[in-house]
């Protein structure tokens, strides 16, 4: 299950880098977790839970390129952003990824700040701005939210790699000299195929999940009219 | 569902690595892994010296090398990526057994697979003698927010909700008449993903609505209990790797 393309491992990128990365995910998690908190309630904390469970089945998903050496697979943020919000959102993530890499040997232990900034961070946040521009642009049908939800979860992935090459070019243990913009190449190339995988199964799932309880649905709420009452949940006391 | 304590790399065992409490495991294995990565990589020695630690560790929790090295097999692809380095690479170019390979780009490879083998090589062994309770009781205990434990909590124990539903929905496929063969398995699951999503958080809901109901406030029993915490001692048994990593390290960095 080890993917080089998203989950970096030990020894790939030098130390400093790594270091650099790591301090900057962490302050960026800081910042998640304080906003996340307040989100956090009961309906979200299970939803939250299912999310990253979904994520990291969805990550066993692989597709090597052995031309290239690299590997891909789903990544999950715009499904994440779409329901659970930005702030839980990249929290989904980065759990996943630190569950991974502390007993599955997925992704170096060291190397946890560029994942989490690449993954976590880079894709949730760029599939959560397309989606907020987005829901306000496209018409409020079922057809604009599966849009929203397929071209968010897209671009995702592939900003989600070009991070990594970023960072290659930061701080890659081996010079690969003009060979970088041939990685950048394949990885935008590839990571564009297994873009449109993941957006038909975001789309389809938001869809879904939308059309029965659309209040689960983090990205609706803010645009959800005050008059809609909201579908209680059962028992839902502490 | 009376599972969900040990995890498919979970090795039931009784060994003092096993009795250690899981914060010190984390922390040492955190600590051994960036002493292996910041090694320099010319620093052979060094490395043979790390393995010989990660074999004392696999022998002293009774984990047997078969096992290990199987396991560790999941790094496959990215070795994949380390044989293409010597190609790909720039600069200095070597003869090695009539072809003309990266100097620098044979070196980028040694290190990925070494420090690479090494990193996995640790995890194993922390996922062979923690269970997930346990992993997550150690990520409390060493001050990892509420919010991300509680994520974690979840997502371990619905990764068997989810696997439950959808086994149960391929059932139902199969028993209205469903033949699905190979790949085409995949058009069956893929119509249903948005389905599954939804069944496994209703059914994780009233999961989550019963533990509510028996007093759970977001943290696990262990950790407010205080029980089992690392004492002086077990930190200091548990340092002694991440000490001897630390000072092989701090040794090849004054030799290199």
């Amino acid at each position: 299950m080890e993917t080089l393309a998203m989950h970096i491992s030990n020894g790939i990128i030098n130390g400093p880098v790594a270091a650099v990365f790591a301090a900057l995910a962490l302050a960026a998690l800081t910042f998640c977790v304080l906003r996340g908190r307040r989100d956090l309630d009961d309906r979200l904390a299970p939803m939250a839970g299912l999310v990253a469970a979904f994520i990291f089945a969805v990550q066993m998903l692989n597709f090597p390129i052995f031309t290239a050496g690299v590997s891909g697979h789903l990544l999950g943020g715009a499904l994440a952003a779409m329901l659970v919000g930005p702030w839980v959102g990249a929290l989904c993530v980065a759990v996943v990824l630190i569950v991974q890499a502390l007993i599955f040997g997925d992704g170096g232990v060291a190397m946890l700040g560029l994942n989490i900034t690449n993954m976590a961070l880079l894709g949730t946040a760029a599939a959560y701005l397309l989606i907020a521009l987005l829901l306000r642009v496209l018409p409020r049908t079922p057809a604009g939210l599966a849009v929203t939800a397929f071209v968010a979860a897209m671009v995702s992935v592939v900003v989600a790699s070009q991070g990594f090459v970023a960072q290659y070019w930061l701080g890659g243990t081996t010079d690969l000299g003009g060979n970088l913009a041939g990685l950048a190449g394949t990885m935008a190339g590839v990571h564009l195929l297994i873009g449109i995988g993941e957006g038909l199964i975001t789309a389809t799932t938001v869809l879904t999940v939308a059309k029965v309880r659309p209040d689960l649905v983090y990205a609706l709420r803010s645009l959800r009219t005050p008059t809609t009452p909201a579908v209680p949940v059962a028992g839902g006391v502490r | 569902m009376g599972a969900g304590h040990g995890h498919v790399l979970y090795r039931e065992s009784d060994s003092p690595v096993h009795r250690l409490p899981p914060e010190v495991k984390i922390v040492a294995m955190v600590v051994f892994t960036v002493a292996v990565v910041a090694t320099p990589r010319e620093a052979f020695w060094a490395f043979g010296a790390y393995a010989l630690l990660v074999a004392a560790v696999a022998a002293l929790a009774r984990v047997g090398p078969r096992w290990l090295l199987s396991r560790a097999l999941i790094e496959l692809p990215f070795v994949l990526f380390a044989v293409a380095l010597p190609f790909l690479g720039a600069g200095e170019r070597v003869d090695v057994l009539g072809l003309r390979l990266s100097e620098d780009g044979l070196h980028g490879a040694w290190n990925i697979l070494a420090k690479g083998t090494l990193g996995v090589l640790a995890s194993l062994l922390l996922a062979a003698t923690t269970t997930t309770r346990d992993l997550i009781v150690g990520l409390d205990r060493l001050r990892c927010p509420q919010v991300l434990t509680q994520i974690a909590t979840f997502m371990l124990r619905y990764l068997d909700v989810l696997v439950g539903e959808a086994r149960r929905m391929r059932v139902a496929r199969i028993s209205r008449g469903d033949d699905p063969r190979f790949l085409w398995q995949l058009r069956g699951f893929a119509a249903g993903i948005g389905a599954l999503f939804l069944r496994a958080f209703e059914r994780g809901e009233r999961v989550y609505l019963a533990m509510l109901s028996r007093g759970y406030t977001g943290r696990m029993p262990a950790v407010w209990q205080g029980e089992g915490a690392a004492s002086a001692g077990q930190w200091l048994v548990a340092a002694t790797v991440p000490v001897v990593a630390a000072s092989i390290a701090a040794t090849a960095v004054v030799l290199t």
